[in-house]
Formats: C-alpha cells, sequence, structure tokens
C-alpha cells in the first residue's frame, strides 16, 4: 500500500515560534494512523497542512500522492481529502439542522438530489443520528456534534480521512460509539486512510500506527507494540513518558493518590443542594439534583454529553438562577451574589478567557478582581506561571496557543486567588497527559494540604478513579454517587459507567448504536461526482462550469438558511430603512419654519409696529417677548432662545415719514450657518413685501417694478421636501443596510471556526463570497421594492421616469454594497471591527458626499473625490433621476455602468483579500 | 473602594484589547481626521460653491455684469451655456441654478419697458434650492439698481450675524462632524464590545467572580470614554481648530465636561441596544438605524425648527439633540455653565435610563442563554 502521506524537511512558523521544525515522516496509507504528543507540539498544524488548510512555507508534502505545495495537484486532491478540525462541533452551523448540514457539505461536491439524500440518510443511520435529522446542530450534544461533523466529512467519500482531536471533550459512551462508527467505515472501505490526533492513550492502544510528536519533531512512529517494546513500557502513556526527552520527562511525576482527609464531625458541607432545577422553557435540563461535599473532598462529576453537568455548576457559581430548589455554596445562596464568590475559583467549559490579552495579562487581570495585594498577586503569578508549565508562553496571546495550552491558563486563573473551593468543569479536555498528571498533582495537593474542595466534571476515566467520590449523572438526574471503587463494583469504571448509561437510556440510545449489520452495503450509494480533472474540462466547459456553479449554490443556499433561521436578522433589514425613509421623509426639510425671534422696538410709533407686524403674521418667524434692552438681546441670543433680533432704532416713524431711509437691524445667531441664511432670506424678503404694500398704500404710486426675476423650480414645483428627499434616503439605506449584513458574513466564519469548511473544501473564494451574496442582495432588494413603494403610497413620490432603469440600478447598487460588505468581512479579524469598519465606511461618504443633502455638484476637494469612489453617489444619480426627473437609460447609461464596475470590483476585491489557506 | 478598582482594572483590559486590534485604530483615527476634514472642507449646506450657468440672448454690457456678479464664494464661476442646453444640464444634475437673460434684456430695461429673467432651479438639490434663488434675486435686483440707478429704498435693513460674522459653513459643520463621530463610534464599540464578551464566554466568565454587571459595563462605557473623548479633543484642537481654522469660543473645560456626559450616554444606550440583540449581526443592523437617526434629526445636519413639532419632542429624547444645542451654545456663543446646566442634567439623566436598563439587559439575557 502506497503511503496516505508524506511530508519531507517540512517546517512550519507562526512568528519566530516553530510550530514543525523540518519534520520528515512517511504515514502509510489504508490503516489508522496516529499523532500523539504533547500540547502546541505542531500535531494540528501537521494535520492542517495535509488537510489543504494551511499554506505550506517549508519543504515537501505530498498526500495521496497530489503534491500539497502545487496549487492545482491541492485542488485536485481537496475532493479526496476530508478535513474534520479541533474543537466541539466548531466547523458545524448551529440554526441549520442535522440534515442540512450533511447536505450542505454534499453540495459542496456536486452530488445530485436523490444521491445526497441516500447518502446523509445512509450516514445518519450508520451514525445514529436519524432520530434527531431535524434538530438544529447547535442543540446537540457533544458527542452527536462530534458524529455530525464525521457525517460532513465523510460525505464526501474521502480516500484519507483526518481527525484532529475527535473525541476531545466527549463522553465514554459516545467516544465508545465513534470508534465504533470507524471501524465500521473502514471495514466498509478498506482502502480509505485515516490520520488522527488524539490526546487518549486508550484510544492510541487501538491505532496500527502511531507517530508521537515534541516540540515540532518526530520522537518516534512505529506500531503500538513496536513502540512499548522499544521504551520497555507496559501502557502507551508510559511509552510516551518515556519517549520525551530528559529534560521534558524530569517534571513528570506520577499521580500518587493519598486518602481523603477524615471527615471533621460538625463542619458545614462546601456545597450543598437540595432538589436543585433549572428549566429552558420545556426542557428540564437539571432534575432535582441533590449533593452534600463536605470540605477538602475531590468530587468528581461524571455524565453524558448534555446530561445537565455544566447547568448544575452554573448555578452553583450564581451565574443561573435555579428553577426550583436551594444551593448553599461555602454556607451562601450562590444566587446572591455574596462574599463566597471571591472564595472560588469556576473554569467554564469553552475556553472565555480574553484571547487579546497576553497569557501574564489575563492572570493580573484576575488577581486584581479578586483584589490580592499586588505583592502577593506577583508571587501567586509566578507561582502558577510555573506550576501550570507557562512561563514560556507568558508573553503570548492565548488566540494563538493551541487548546491544550489555553486550558492549562485557565486552570491557573481559576486557582491564582488560591480559592476556598473549585468548580471545574471539564478543565482537562484536550490537555496532553503529561500536564493532566501535572495538574491532578496539584488538585491533590490543594486538597490534602490545603483542604480546598474541588468540584470537577470529566470524561477521563482515569481522572474520575482518583476522585474521592464521584457521581453518574444523566438527563439531568444524579443516578449514583459513591466512591469510585464502590461505583465501579468490580467491573472498570469505564465499563460500569457506559453500562449505566446505556441503562439508563434505555431505548434512545439503543438507535444511537445500531448493530454493524444494519449499514447498508456501498453499493446502495452511487459514488460522489469524481473531482473534474483539469484535462477533460480542456475539452468540455460543462465540468467545471457545473460544479462550481453547484458550490456556489450551496453557499447561498446556506446562507439563505441561517438568515431565515434569523428571523430578527431580517426584521432589522426590512423595517429599519422603513421607519428611517418615515423619519426623515417627515423629518428632514429645508423649509425653515417657526424661527424664534424677538424685537427691540425703541421707536414704538404705528410705522414701527407695522413694520414688526408683518413679521409677527408670517409663519416663517414666532415671537418671543419683546425686549427692552440690547443687554436683553445679547443675552437671549447667547442662549439660544431666539435666532434673530430685529432692532428698530429710535426716530424711525419720523425718518421714515421724512424719507431719511432710517436703519433697521437685524442681528443673527450664526451658530448654525444655515438657520442664519435662510432667516436672512425671508428677512429681506418681508421687508421688501413691507416695503411694497407700503407703496401700494402711498397716495402717489411709484411707477410698476420694471424687473422681474422669475424662479422655476424643475421637478418639484411645490417644492416639497419629500420629493427631494427620498430618493437619497432610498441611497442611504441601499448602502447602509446590505453592507452590514454581508460585513459581518465572513468574519462571523472566521471567529466561530466554520471558516475551515472554506479552506477544507473545492469551494473557491469567489464561489464563497458570491453564494454568500446572493441572500443579501435578495433581501436588499426586497427592501428597495418595500421603499419604493412607500415612497409611492405614503409620500406620494411616484417613479416618473423608467422603472426598469430605476430597477437595474438598484439591484447594481445592491450588488456592489454587499461587495463592499464581503470586502470589509473579508479583510478583518473580528466581527466588531466588521460592523464599525462598514459603518463608518458607508455612512460619511453616503451622507455627505453624495447629494444626499447637498448636491454633488457643489461639493469640492477631497469629498468629491471620496464621493466619486463609492457607488452611493452613482445611485443617487439614478433615484433622483428616474423619481423626481423623469429620466431613463438613455440620460443615465454611465451611471449603471460605472455600479456595474463598483459590483465587479468590490467582490473581484474581496475574492483576493480572502485567502483559501491560512498562512 | 473594590467597585471602583475593578472598574479600574476592566477598564484597562477593555483598552488593552482595544489596542490589539489594528483595524479599528485606523477606522478611529480616519473617523476624526479624514471624514471630519473632508466633510467640513468639502461639504457646504449653505450656499457655497453653488454650480450656476447663464444663457445669454442679450449680450449687452448688463448681461455680462449681471454673470459677473455671480461670485465666489457663493457661486462657481458661471459657464455660457446655449439654450438648448438647459435641460440636459440640470436633467444630468451639472448646474443647480441656470440664469435665463432674455434678448433685448438691457434695451427694455433702459426703455422703462418691463422685462423678465428665467431662474431656472433644480429643486430636488433642496438645501441649495430655497436660499439660492433668494440671493440670486437680491443680487441681480442689486447688480440691475446699481446699474440703470434706481430708486433708493426707503429703509435700509442691515444685518449682523452674531457667533460666525461671515456664515462661514466649515465652523459649524466641523464641529458637528466630529459629535457625529462621537455618536457613531460611542454606539459601535462598547455595543459590540460586550457582544464579543458574551459570543466568546468572557462575560459570563467575569460574572462567576465577585464582580458586579454594574462594573463591567461602567468599565465599558468609561474605557470607551476615555478613547473616544481623547481623539474628539484632538480632533477639535488639530483638525479643526489647527486645520480647518475655525476659533472654538467659550469654556473647552465645559465643553470637555459636556462631551463626556454625552460619550456616556451614548455608550449607555450601545450598551443596552446591545444587549437587546443576541448576536453581532443583529447589533449591527439595530445600531446602523439609531445612528442615522441621532446623526439626521439632531439638529447638526438641518435645523430642528424644520421639523414637525411631534417630531421635534421626540428627538429631545436623544442624548445626540441635547449635545448638538449644547456644543453650539459653548463653541459657538460662549455660553457659560449657567445656560447649560439643564442640558448636562438631561444627559446625565438619559445616561442614567440607557445604564440601567442595560443592566437589567444583561442578566436576562444570561438566563435565556443558559
Amino acid at each position: 500500500m502506497s503511503p496516505a502521506a508524506a511530508l519531507r524537511g517540512v517546517t512550519h512558523r507562526y512568528g519566530a515560534l516553530a510550530a514543525l521544525d523540518g519534520v520528515t515522516l512517511e504515514i502509510p496509507g489504508g490503516v489508522m494512523a496516529g499523532l500523539v504528543g504533547p500540547d502546541g507540539v505542531g500535531k494540528s498544524t501537521l494535520l492542517a497542512l495535509l488537510a489543504g488548510v494551511r499554506r505550506p512555507q517549508a519543504g515537501a508534502i505530498t498526500a495521496l500522492g497530489a503534491d500539497l505545495c502545487d496549487p492545482a495537484a491541492l485542488a485536485a486532491a481537496r475532493p479526496r481529502i476530508a478535513y474534520m478540525p479541533q474543537g466541539l462541533g466548531r466547523n458545524l452551523y448551529p440554526t441549520l439542522s442535522v440534515a442540512e448540514n450533511i447536505d450542505y457539505f454534499a453540495r459542496l461536491f456536486g452530488q445530485d438530489a436523490a444521491g445526497r439524500a441516500a447518502r446523509a440518510a445512509e450516514l445518519m443511520r450508520a451514525t445514529g443520528l436519524s432520530p434527531f435529522a431535524a434538530r438544529p446542530a447547535g442543540k446537540l450534544s457533544g458527542g452527536m456534534k462530534q458524529k455530525l461533523s464525521l457525517c460532513c466529512a465523510l460525505v464526501r467519500e474521502p480516500e484519507l480521512l483526518i481527525l484532529d482531536e475527535p473525541t476531545t471533550g466527549v463522553d465514554p459512551l459516545s467516544r465508545r460509539q465513534f470508534w465504533a462508527l470507524i471501524d465500521r467505515l473502514r471495514a466498509r472501505r478498506p482502502g480509505m486512510s485515516v490520520l488522527v490526533a488524539t490526546a487518549y492513550m486508550e484510544e492510541a492502544e487501538r491505532f496500527d500506527w502511531l507517530a508521537a510528536l515534541d516540540a515540532g519533531r518526530v520522537l518516534a512512529s512505529g506500531s503500538p507494540a513496536e513502540l512499548r517494546a522499544r521504551t520497555g513500557c507496559d501502557t502507551l502513556e508510559q511509552t510516551f513518558v518515556a519517549l520525551l526527552p530528559a529534560a521534558r520527562r524530569a517534571g513528570h511525576r506520577p499521580v500518587v493518590l493519598t486518602p481523603p482527609p477524615p471527615p471533621r464531625p460538625g463542619a458545614p458541607p462546601a456545597i450543598e443542594a437540595h432538589g436543585l432545577t433549572r428549566h429552558f422553557g420545556d426542557f428540564v435540563a437539571v432534575d432535582g439534583v441533590d449533593l452534600a461535599i463536605p470540605r477538602g473532598e475531590i468530587f468528581g462529576f461524571l455524565g453524558s454529553n448534555g446530561c445537565g453537568k455544566t447547568t448544575t455548576m452554573k448555578m452553583l457559581t450564581g451565574l443561573l438562577p435555579a428553577s426550583a430548589g436551594t444551593a448553599r455554596v461555602l454556607g451562601e445562596d450562590p444566587a446572591r451574589g455574596g462574599d463566597a464568590r471571591a472564595r472560588v475559583g469556576y473554569m467554564s467549559q469553552a475556553f472565555s478567557l480574553y484571547g487579546e490579552l497576553t497569557v501574564r495579562q489575563n492572570l493580573e487581570l484576575h488577581a486584581r478582581l479578586f483584589h490580592l495585594p499586588p505583592a502577593r498577586a506577583a508571587a501567586r503569578i509566578a507561582a502558577v506561571l510555573r506550576d501550570f508549565d507557562l512561563e514560556g508562553v507568558a508573553a503570548s496571546a492565548p488566540d494563538a496557543l493551541p487548546l491544550g495550552l489555553r486550558q492549562r491558563l485557565q486552570l491557573a486563573a481559576a486557582v491564582v486567588h488560591e480559592p476556598a473551593l473549585l468548580i471545574l468543569d471539564e478543565p482537562t479536555s484536550g490537555v496532553d497527559p503529561v500536564a493532566r498528571d501535572l495538574f491532578w498533582n496539584h488538585l491533590l495537593r490543594l486538597s490534602r494540604q490545603e483542604g480546598v474542595t474541588i468540584f470537577i466534571s470529566t470524561h477521563f476515566m482515569n481522572e474520575a478513579a482518583r476522585c474521592d467520590r464521584i457521581s453518574l449523572m444523566h438527563a439531568g438526574r444524579v443516578l449514583a454517587v459513591g466512591t469510585p471503587r464502590d461505583l465501579a463494583g468490580g467491573r472498570s469504571l469505564e465499563e460500569s459507567f457506559i453500562a449505566a448509561l446505556e441503562q439508563a437510556a434505555g431505548a434512545a440510545d439503543a438507535a444511537e448504536a445500531p448493530p454493524p449489520a444494519a449499514v447498508p452495503p456501498p453499493a446502495a450509494v452511487p459514488p460522489p461526482a469524481a473531482a473534474p480533472r483539469p484535462a477533460r474540462a480542456g475539452r468540455d466547459p460543462r465540468p467545471i462550469l457545473g460544479p462550481m456553479l453547484g458550490r456556489l449554490w450551496a453557499c447561498a443556499w446556506r446562507e439563505a438558511l441561517e438568515l431565515l433561521r434569523d428571523r430578527i436578522r431580517i426584521a432589522f433589514a426590512l423595517l429599519g430603512p422603513l421607519l428611517l425613509m418615515f423619519a426623515f421623509g417627515f423629518g428632514i426639510s429645508f423649509d425653515v419654519e417657526k424661527l424664534p425671534y424677538a424685537v427691540l422696538d425703541q421707536d414704538q410709533t404705528p410705522e414701527s409696529r407695522d413694520l414688526l407686524e408683518s413679521f409677527a403674521g408670517s409663519r416663517y418667524f414666532t415671537e418671543a417677548a419683546p425686549l427692552a434692552t440690547r443687554a436683553q438681546a445679547e443675552e437671549a441670543l447667547r442662549a439660544g432662545r431666539i435666532a434673530l433680533v430685529i432692532e428698530v432704532p429710535p426716530r424711525f416713524g419720523q425718518d421714515l415719514r421724512r424719507g431719511d431711509a432710517p436703519e433697521v437691524s437685524v442681528t443673527l445667531d450664526g451658530a448654525m450657518p444655515f438657520r442664519a441664511e435662510t432667516a436672512r432670506g425671508y428677512v429681506s424678503g418681508l421687508a421688501q413685501s413691507w416695503l411694497r404694500a407700503r407703496a401700494a398704500r402711498s397716495p402717489a404710486p411709484r411707477s410698476p417694478e420694471m424687473l422681474s426675476i422669475e424662479p422655476r423650480f424643475r421637478y418639484n414645483q411645490a417644492f416639497r421636501s419629500a420629493v427631494a428627499i427620498l430618493p437619497g434616503i432610498i441611497m442611504l439605506m441601499l448602502v447602509l443596510i446590505p453592507a452590514m449584513m454581508a460585513a459581518v458574513g465572513v468574519v462571523r466564519e472566521k471567529e466561530s471556526g466554520a471558516i475551515a469548511n472554506f479552506r477544507a473544501t473545492p469551494v473557491t473564494p469567489l464561489e464563497f463570497l458570491v453564494g454568500k451574496q446572493l441572500p443579501y442582495v435578495a433581501v436588499g432588494l426586497a427592501s428597495f421594492a418595500l421603499l419604493v413603494l412607500a415612497a409611492r403610497l405614503v409620500f406620494d413620490v411616484p417613479v416618473r421616469g423608467s422603472l426598469p432603469a430605476l430597477a437595474l440600478g438598484g439591484a447594481l447598487y445592491v450588488l456592489a454594497a454587499t461587495g463592499f460588505g464581503l470586502l470589509v468581512s473579508a479583510f478583518v479579524r473580528s466581527q466588531v471591527a466588521a460592523i464599525f469598519a462598514a459603518a463608518i465606511l458607508c455612512i460619511v461618504p453616503a451622507v455627505n458626499f453624495s447629494g444626499l443633502l447637498v448636491p454633488t455638484s457643489a461639493i469640492s476637494g477631497a469629498a468629491r473625490a471620496i464621493g466619486l469612489g463609492f457607488p452611493a453617489s452613482w445611485f443617487q444619480r439614478i433615484s433622483i433621476g428616474t423619481m423626481t426627473k423623469g429620466l431613463g437609460f438613455a440620460e443615465l447609461w454611465t451611471s449603471h455602468l460605472v455600479l456595474a464596475g463598483f459590483a465587479l470590483a468590490f467582490i473581484a476585491a474581496a475574492a483576493l483579500a480572502l485567502r483559501k489557506q491560512e498562512p | 473602594m473594590r467597585r471602583l478598582l475593578n472598574i479600574l482594572w476592566l477598564g484597562l483590559k477593555e483598552l488593552r484589547v482595544l489596542r490589539a486590534d489594528p483595524v479599528l485604530l485606523v477606522l478611529l483615527a480616519y473617523t476624526f481626521s479624514v471624514a471630519v476634514y473632508s466633510v467640513a472642507h468639502g461639504v457646504k449646506m449653505e450656499v457655497r460653491n453653488a454650480a450656476i450657468a447663464v444663457v445669454d440672448e442679450d449680450h449687452s454690457d448688463l448681461s455680462r455684469a449681471l454673470r459677473a456678479a455671480l461670485l465666489p464664494p457663493l457661486f462657481q464661476p458661471a459657464p455660457l451655456i446655449a439654450a438648448a442646453e438647459v435641460a440636459p444640464a440640470l436633467d444630468a444634475g451639472r448646474y443647480v441654478f441656470i440664469l435665463q437673460i432674455p434678448p433685448r434684456f438691457e434695451a427694455d430695461l433702459l426703455a422703462r419697458r418691463p422685462a423678465t429673467l428665467g431662474l431656472d432651479i433644480d429643486a430636488t438639490a433642496m438645501a441649495q434650492a430655497g436660499n439660492g434663488s433668494t440671493d440670486i434675486q437680491q443680487i441681480v435686483q442689486q447688480e440691475v439698481a446699481d446699474r440703470l440707478g434706481a430708486a433708493a429704498q426707503p429703509v435700509r435693513l442691515v444685518t449682523r450675524t452674531r457667533f460666525n460674522p461671515n456664515g462661514l459653513p466649515e465652523w459649524f459643520t466641523a464641529v458637528m462632524q466630529v459629535v457625529n463621530s462621537i455618536t457613531i463610534l460611542s454606539i459601535i464599540l462598547p455595543g459590540a464590545a460586550l457582544l464579543r464578551e458574551r459570543e466568546h464566554g468572557t462575560l459570563e466568565h467575569l460574572l462567576a467572580m465577585p464582580v458586579a454587571p454594574f462594573e463591567i459595563l461602567m468599565a465599558k462605557i468609561l474605557a470607551n470614554a476615555l478613547v473616544i473623548v481623547g481623539a474628539a479633543l484632538l480632533s477639535l484642537l488639530l483638525v479643526v481648530r489647527g486645520l480647518l481654522g475655525v476659533p472654538l469660543g467659550g469654556s473647552l473645560a465645559l465643553f470637555l465636561v459636556g462631551t463626556v456626559l454625552f460619550q456616556a450616554s451614548v455608550a449607555a444606550l450601545g450598551v443596552l441596544l446591545a444587549t437587546a440583540t443576541t448576536s453581532t449581526g443583529q447589533f449591527g443592523l439595530l445600531a446602523l438605524p439609531v445612528i442615522m437617526l441621532m446623526m439626521l434629526l439632531s439638529g447638526s445636519m438641518t435645523p430642528l425648527e424644520s421639523m414637525p413639532d411631534w417630531l421635534q419632542a421626540v428627538v429631545q429624547v436623544s442624548p445626540a439633540t441635547q449635545f448638538v444645542a449644547f456644543a453650539q451654545a459653548v463653541l459657538y456663543r460662549g455660553a457659560g455653565v449657567d445656560l447649560v446646566a439643564g442640558r448636562l442634567l438631561l444627559l446625565f439623566g438619559l445616561g442614567g435610563v440607557f445604564l440601567g436598563a442595560a443592566l437589567l439587559g444583561v442578566r436576562r439575557s444570561l438566563a435565556r442563554a443558559g
């Protein structure tokens, strides 16, 4: 059998850190091959390189005979390699159902509808997921998530299956089922090579071939028996320790159990719970749990995934209020959030420290929040860094560290303040055996020497055996409590644990673990479409175009499903713009009315009063209380109570009668220049008409005005604000909302881990992005239609010009806006940055530089350039042109062309920015 | 004391997290520098740099004088166009105004026959159309009166503008753009940061420690206040005063107090929006309309007086409306604390209400998530 994969002189660095250091390794084909080694020695990097999700840096890598450093060969090999990344279901789509998740992967590999359905049904039957086909992936237990993840990897019938710690955090029963499943699959497809990284030595024992890694180098490889023989050890766990370089081995001490201290009579228990219950809607997560844990005890909390362990722990830490029952932790009710919390150390299941802070900064934050005195804090931080072997990475950010090291950091943070009680939720999941022993030695020391009570959940049975007492939980209930020896009842703890779970679960679990005979023969399923071979593609374009469209459509279908499951997002996207159209349609107006003004009439003659009355009667002005002195006028202006003061001088009437042209002075508040300018226009207009009226009343009429000016307000004779502003509002909304929706599209997957599917499957960046774009374009177009309709029905602003020109313009504009959002999304690393960038980069040009309030013809300088470099100003021409100016394609086609250019440029730039492989 | 210390440590953490994202820092700098400068420098709501053209069918001294009288800074130099170009030019939005001078215009006026000038206005350019047509009519009247020696007006109307004697738009726009930048950032940064903590589980982890939700939210708000108000102050001093030459009257210390209150109240609103949503994607879509409402209806773009009465009443609960009025009073009119104390109190109260509602939301959303 040819090797499944081979590496020659492969080195991979993250900054200065070498994850792989000149690795040369040949992994045999057609067998179960395992990678074992401590945390952070490069196992995941090696697997990611073989799966094609990381870009090789140095050395030669081949898998299934294909040179993975050659992009074309890699692309051709992708359909034959399946990859299941680390983390419980991190690459699944939580709102999609089990069947839909599988279907998505099948679509990515171009399988037809009938083939997909048959394949999914077969896989679900084989994994026991059939009864849960319609359940969203996010609501599955950890073990079921891993099975689903496996189904998604197997849907393509891979020749090489790469599994990165597939059973980490999975309970023993699910773990056993998982491996039984792999065995059956291999029995059916003997040619399939499987490569697994694992932290469970008892699992590694069953593999055909193992490679032990340390510090980026291969220590040894061969069959488990060979390795054991070479080191002369009995168990693989010991073998592994023996293989380590002497320096690393020196720190390892086997865990030596000591008996628990005798219970102190009369001392209150550390944890006490009676009938503790928690509902989520109809679902009962925890159902009447009773606990009594004396101080200083190590209490193990065992149970299947999703049985309520985490919920119980959250109630004990006060994070969740109990639906019923009582709990006392260190003598206090945890829900009250009293001082007891300062004496509890809690470690949650998922990593929940700050990935952006360094390891040391995270510990400092904990020390400070627990108010350790500075000197004590410094000593404790130094101590835990040493205890958990974190000194080498103290200055690294946890985001850059492997799972095992992150777990150790969480443990260090939980004990930094020397708590009296530790509540640890699967603290050793994903931690290598040496580090686990290290950790358990610490736990024992804390318990035995310092009297710390430890409440710990675990899926490792050898850890459970080290506890003073353990409890077994299933489906929200505690099945049994006792010493490990009592509960094992003569068998191994794992055996009795699995038996108890199977008994408790009864019929439900029977369906999950069907006998191998239930698996249909492989012939029942047509083989998946073979990977398109470039040679064949040269003659016939369809084999390339067909799968391309198929993958694009798969991405669109999946994104649309996720969007449809999130009704709130759709509602916001459709209602937000409408709400804003109403607010701005009514609210934005340039028709300044009711300007508050005051008069300072120092004349008080009929003439002065006549003049002032012409202001009082105008709808533009609202009169405030008259003023007596200039000081008062100044004060009123300064306070912003009035916008202008009209001052009539003494002897105004007299001078006017004499024809001495008296001066009326108007003082405007110039704080807002637009308002001042408008007010000035009104004042001079009113003064003119007062003069005309006065002239008309005078006994000797003057000659009529010779010059007249005839203003013609084009497009908007009535000068209604709505007519002018609504096309601009549509312009604004159609860029902001679609861009914002698309902006989180890619980066959300980067944060959740689902991006791994993009990296590990044949989908290209362009297919991925355009597929994502389509559902957002659909929502954008729906919003567009609603806005145009509302303009017509609510504001009576119809489309006077060409509706097709507007529609096409809108479609191109929405394409450009979503393309812009995706470009932002491809660039940034966090969703925070994505929505910030989308908001700022869209709002500034769309509000200011695109003709919303100020016509583009009057905009100058950099503002003009930015405006022209953004699609909004071009769509503004189309929306104003078609809606109010009555124009069509003949006048607007250049704008359409420019928008199409933007749409293409943005999506092309996004495709370039989105790297298929991680560095 | 413990509370204050907790807020301090958590705030410090907040600053470190912010510093770790270079994209955010670049955007922050852009918002308070390039965006402020280009908007203030290039965009004028008032009649400035307006595009105007003239159709001269008279070719007289008077018609040439009229065209020459349309001067910067109000108008761009007016090109001559043919009558047939009027409609396409307006359609394309090349000009907002087109003054049409008919044949024999000067001769008619000299012969004391009535003459009519046509003024075509693109009424879709509302901001400039109204005031611009008033300005053009006045300029034309004045020019014709000067040239043909009309009778003097019986009353001389003298207008003076206080607080911005030359009516320079950038005095207003620059400061208002800073206000708008504060609004956008203060909604998005603290709100998104809270959601990020929830999605990454760090919020829950903090709550399992002896830390109160109030301290977590306050730390977020205050840390962002430090960054955003600091950036805003730099922007005011370097960009607005330095680069754009806008004199900032009044007490900068008082303005700073108001800015901190404003920023904190908007940040509390951002946090409140974050607790009302379950994902960053939802938050972005909810935050945008809120930002747009606060920006466009605050009086920083169009005058408050032009809104319907009911809307004027509604927008009073927006911190942005209060702050725009406050900023105008302090920075332009030099108002003292006595005149703006009411608005400051209101900002404080609004922030308190938003924060209170957000605190209720944090607990609820955690209990829901399970």
